[in-house]
């Protein structure tokens, strides 16, 4: 009852009312990459909310991820600013090199590639973030240095 | 006390109290503002955009529904702006609609096609959104069928299910273009907390959420010339059904629908209230013997004992609080009892064989879809209940045959099994089968009718959430001497918000009572997901005012002195609770997930 | 025209140091509250996220409200496309912040505060929140009751709108409510609750620290102050600027444009284009005609210039809108869809070119009656490039 432990576990730390809902499945998502049916059954249960609210809620929020995905979320930029400084050629690098298409996640579970609205650094286009760290100016060579990084780390 | 203000509505001056919304405003001077996602059973969503007027000095338009009225307001409700702007949200409403109306199960009584047959959208300009999009239709509950394709967003059912019902089988998901109203994980209805209430498919303003209808089936039987096809109706159905076919609220049609069931071709047109009289001779005798258990055994016996003639409740209890279903009576629902004794009782004294009949239901419930589907239902040795109709497919059946309902001359119920009390008529009201109850129980104890006027238990009529009666035994009969004294604690839910409210103080001890009935829908099955819609407060009222017009009408008003009740134990069943009974009229339960 | 038109000017308020945060801090919750709400009023700042809002009325009408329990939340959710200063300022003045709320609080008798940061600056929630721990102890120290806590959002544009952002704090969907009631009566837990975008308490710092004179005689008059200006696409130098309100577009593309400037989005994604012919009649800042056209901004500006296509940025706005709408209400949801199926329609000639027109009129109604402030400006880029734009769109 790994899961179970956890959720109650983030559950003891913000709380059992609605107000800890979100930090509670940004905790989940934090440790699993993603909120399995599973876990927002247990999440439900633990709050005692309804099943379909934690869903519903859920599945509002981009990056309480309810697909299956890597350890590395790769989310790149498409809003305008990044789409006008090149945008594609970084999705097609990264494509290139990890053999996946947007949407989808390595066969080693250790990269996720999707396509994600204004991160906020219009000023540095093209940007992405991996999980939580940001990286702009983006070009090609750079998204091979960076990803080239990301490929040694263990998971 | 409340600031009275002043308005003008298209140039009509109004006085309304502080925070009167704006739609009611109009109402006051008899101006329709047209609405979609505003239903007067739920609270205030103002999301679908339709109800928008014009306020003089503003450029934006307000939503009539969420907007307040303030001091010296000027409001039009049919300037060129908001002709104009509810056209085109109609017209968005529609591009993203299956608007395959001419398919459609709710063809002609859908509130979207409404709207756009009265703003006369001939021509759609706008570009399809639904093209294309298949996998839209959910139709393995047998009670409800949810077409995605066909749902406007009005979210009219994720308030209902979540403030009527406390259930939240359905939730918005998604955001943007891909909202929409789901379960969880998109499951199945049939695979999820949904109680089949049908609470959604009532308040469902386009074909997004229907029952699911056994018309076809239906006929298909009654044209057989080899089948034997009986009909039972419940109680509520016959003080709704009216409102289908040219009546107003309030009006019983018992007499006619009855007429025109035999013009269907049933073969047989009996009553579900015979089961209901039993179920109260059935289920008091429970209570009777867990109260002496308790008091005279001092045995541990689940008390309170809770109803179980809702399915809907059922649903809910099984998926909610499980640890509690010891407390449900284990007495079948009357329409099931009906269904058990039609291929059995029946068919020995009428001599058929039980494999050619065909067991119909009109119900005014779509809980009783799923069950008669129930595994658990086949204790006649076949299926007990074939198929249910809804008081809504009753009506279609009645229009497609070509009656003029309104002409015809009101007939009989026949018997084996037709016979009932006003005891049973008013199972259709909340507070309904407690009332009958108490009639029957207090009356077997003390050899004396109970204490009310006409026998009329006012505290437990009504439409308050939760109601509350005590009833003190007072010098009972030798055989009940162990009740002297016992104040009876009764409580009445209607509405699984409120049985949740019930359900919760005797979690948590706060309450004590011996008896609980709880109906799923508000205001009981007169307010049944099956029944005529719209449906609101006012209706509700009106139904629950003809089910007691009805009981008081009626020459027999308690459940042991229905002749029918009494031969039936004589003939068949032998004694309440006996073996026959036990195996026929008896259920048990089982624990269900929470998600 | 009766107030000369202001050329450009930088200013620095905003990021100049915070460490004398402690004092300012000290200094201002000494004062009489009336004052205070006085001095921001007479300050004529307004809303800094976009919608313009004056700030001291705001405060005023909060502490005015109801009720024993009442909130001070930082709105950090800035997810207009073309916007980064908040990010800015709360990583290198976050103190500033801090104190304007911690102020705010004890104007409006609130005790607690939440700063809403988007998800997407997650990694600014370590930083902050030794920020916010400093302060606190601090806070401690003179004895001010007053608490402040990240809350962090998990991706979504409409949470910057002010009532889906307490929904989201809620715990649910972060879908905007009617208005009326407005949160100065009923925000957060539906108690009365100032809310306020981080640059807008940013400048309350300043207005604090050196009176509300400084910051009133920046900018024109309805603009007055100072604004900090997200600026990137064809420029040469992308960054953030502060300058002053009230300039007028064409200085603006003077300073930043590349010299090939075509047009300029004014205020993000749900703001307006603006094309070269029009740079000279358009000004910065909030109503009051100043000079031709005046628009307000959160502070994006993006520039672009002849290689750009209005049809593709017109399109990437509209997908953007038609993903983020958070899709309640019939305008924002279908409307946006309905845009940008039709002008893929009349790029590819499935529809005539008229359809824009009817296509406008539809732009015309999601701005009449969407349910929330961002839903009844979605449509501004559609009509501002359309109308500009129009033979980019058909052919």
């Amino acid at each position: 009852m790994e899961l179970h432990r956890r959720i109650v576990e983030l559950a003891d730390l913000h709380g059992r009312t609605r107000e800890s809902l979100l930090p509670i499945l940004q905790g989940v998502v934090e440790q699993e990459n993603f909120l399995s049916k599973r876990s927002m059954a247990e999440i439900a249960r633990e709050l005692d909310l309804p099943a379909a609210e934690v869903y519903g809620t859920a599945t509002f929020y981009s990056f309480l991820e309810y697909r299956k995905m890597g350890k590395f979320i790769i989310r790149v930029c498409k809003t305008i600013s990044c789409s006008m400084k090149g945008k594609n050629q970084i999705i097609l690098t990264i494509k290139d090199m990890l053999k996946l298409e947007v949407g989808q996640t390595t066969p080693d579970g250790r990269f996720s590639l999707v396509e994600t609205n204004c991160l906020g650094w219009c000023h540095k286009a093209p940007a992405m973030v991996i999980n939580h760290e940001v990286f702009t100016d983006l070009t090609p060579e750079k998204v091979r240095g960076i990803l080239g990084e990301y490929m040694k780390k263990e998971i | 006390m409340a600031e009275t203000i002043h308005i003008t509505i298209n140039g009509i001056p109004v006085e309304v109290k502080e925070n009167t919304v704006i739609l009611d405003a109009a109402k006051k001077v008899n101006v329709v503002i047209p609405t979609l996602c505003y239903h007067q059973d739920i609270c205030v969503a103002g999301n679908c955009r339709v109800c928008m007027v014009e306020i003089a000095g503003q450029k934006r338009l307000a939503a009539a529904c969420a907007t307040p009225c303030e001091e010296g307001m000027d409001i039009l409700t049919n300037s060129l702006k908001v002709r104009n702007c509810r056209k085109h949200i109609i017209e968005l409403l529609l591009s993203e609609h299956n608007a395959d109306c001419t398919k459609c199960y709710k063809n002609g009584k859908c509130e979207l096609q409404f709207l756009a047959s009265e703003y006369k959208i001939m021509t759609q300009d706008f570009i399809e959104l639904n093209k294309g999009n298949t996998r839209t239709i959910d139709n393995i509950s047998p009670s409800i069928v949810k077409d995605d394709s066909k749902c406007i967003r009005c979210q009219r059912c994720v308030r209902t299910c979540e403030e009527l019902q406390g259930v939240n089988a359905l939730a918005v998901a998604y955001k943007g273009h891909e909202m929409k109203i789901s379960t969880f994980y998109e499951k199945s209805m049939n695979d999820v907390v949904c109680t089949n209430c049908g609470q959604c498919v009532n308040r469902c303003p386009t074909g997004a959420l229907v029952e699911k209808n056994y018309i076809e089936e239906v006929w298909e039987a009654i044209s057989d010339p080899g089948l034997h096809v009986v009909v039972q109706t419940a109680p509520a159905v016959r003080v709704g059904l009216g409102e289908e076919l040219g009546y107003a609220a309030g009006n019983r049609v018992t007499g006619k629908m009855v007429a025109a069931l035999k013009r269907l071709g049933f073969d047989a047109v009996l009553d579900t209230d015979f089961t209901a009289d039993l179920t109260i001779i059935e289920e008091g005798t429970e209570l009777l013997g867990r109260l002496k258990k308790a008091l005279v055994d001092k045995a541990d016996v689940a008390l309170p004992m809770a109803t179980s003639c809702s399915p809907g409740w059922i649903k809910y209890i099984e998926h909610m609080y499980p640890e509690y279903l010891p407390n449900l009576s284990t007495c079948k629902s009357p329409q099931q009892m009906f269904g058990a004794l039609l291929k059995t009782y029946y068919a020995k004294a009428r001599n058929i064989d039980p494999t050619k009949i065909v067991s119909v239901s009109v119900m005014p419930c779509t809980a009783k879809k799923f069950e008669a589907a129930r595994a658990e239902m086949h204790d006649s040795g076949y299926r007990d209940v074939d198929f249910v109709l809804t008081t809504r497919e009753l009506a279609i059946m009645i229009k497609q045959a070509g009656i003029d309902f309104v002409q015809l001359e009101d007939m009989e119920f026949d018997r084996l099994m037709g016979e009932s009390t006003g005891a049973a008529v008013i199972f259709g009201a909340t507070g309904g089968v407690m009332e009958a109850a108490l009639r029957t129980v207090y009356e077997i104890v003390t050899g004396r009718e109970i204490p009310f006027k006409n026998l009329a238990v006012l505290p437990i009529r009504g439409m308050e959430g939760v109601k509350m009666c005590t009833v003190k035994i007072e010098s009972p009969l030798e055989e009940w001497k162990f009740l002297e004294g016992v104040e009876l604690q009764c409580a009445v839910a209607h509405g699984l918000t409120n049985a949740k409210k019930a359900m919760d103080s005797v979690k948590d001890g706060t309450a004590s009572f011996h008896f609980l009935e709880v109906m799923a829908c508000p205001g009981g099955c007169l307010g049944g997901g099956g029944q005529p819609i719209p449906t609101n407060a006012e209706i509700r009222k009106k139904r629950a005012a003809a089910i007691y017009a009805e009981d008081m009408g009626k020459p027999i008003r308690k459940s042991h002195e229905n002749p029918e009740v009494i031969k039936i134990y004589n003939d068949f069943l032998g004694k309440p609770l006996g073996e026959l009974s036990h195996k026929l009229l008896h259920t048990s339960y089982q624990i269900r997930e929470r998600t | 025209m009766s107030e000369q038109h202001l050329l450009l000017k930088r200013v620095d308020f905003i990021f100049v140091h915070d460490d004398d945060w402690e004092k300012i801090l000290q200094k201002t919750i000494h004062r009489p509250k009336q004052e205070l709400i006085n001095e921001l009023i007479s300050s004529e700042l307004k809303g800094r996220g976009g919608a313009g809002f004056p700030t001291g009325l705001k405060w005023k009408l909060t502490s005015e409200a109801q009720g024993s329990e009442k909130y001070v939340i930082c709105n950090a959710d800035e997810g207009e496309p073309g916007t980064f200063k908040d990010r800015e300022i709360l990583t290198r003045v976050p103190y500033k912040v801090l104190t304007a709320m911690a102020v705010c609080g004890f104007i409006v008798g609130a005790k607690s505060g939440i700063i809403y940061l988007r998800g997407e600056y997650k990694f600014l929630e370590q930083p902050l929140k030794e920020a916010i721990n400093e302060f606190s102890y601090y806070c401690n120290k003179i004895n001010l009751d007053f608490t402040i806590r990240i809350f962090m959002g998990s991706g979504a544009y409409i949470c910057g709108e002010e009532t889906a952002l307490f929904e989201s704090l809620e715990g649910k969907r972060g879908e905007p409510r009617n208005k009326p009631p407005y949160p100065s009566v009923s925000g957060f837990r539906n108690r009365p609750t100032v809310i306020n975008n981080v640059e807008t308490l940013a400048h309350t710092y300043t207005i604090f620290k050196y009176g509300a004179k400084k910051f009133y005689d920046l900018g024109v008059q309805y603009s007055r102050g100072s604004k900090l200006f997200s600026v990137s696409g064809d420029t040469p130098k992308p960054g953030i600027y502060e300058l002053e309100l009230g300039m007028s577009l064409e200085d603006f593309v003077d300073e930043f444009g590349d010299g090939d400037t075509k047009a300029v989005q004014v205020g993000g994604a749900s703001g307006f284009l603006v094309p070269r012919k029009k740079f000279s009649e358009t000004a910065i800042g909030y109503q009051g005609k100043l000079i031709g056209i005046s628009l307000p901004t959160g502070g994006s500006m993006m520039l672009f210039n002849s290689a750009r296509s209005m049809y593709n940025l017109l399109d990437n706005y509209l997908e953007f809108f038609r993903e983020e709408s958070c899709g309640q209400c019939t305008p924002c949801r279908i409307g946006c869809q309905q845009l940008l199926a039709g002008i893929k329609a009349v790029k590819k000639g499935e529809r005539p070119a008229p359809y824009l027109d009817k296509l406008l009129k539809l732009s015309e109604t999601m701005q009449f009656t969407a349910k929330c402030g961002l839903g009844q400006s979605v449509a501004n880029s559609f009509a501002s490039i359309v109308e500009n734009f129009r033979e980019e769109m058909i052919y």
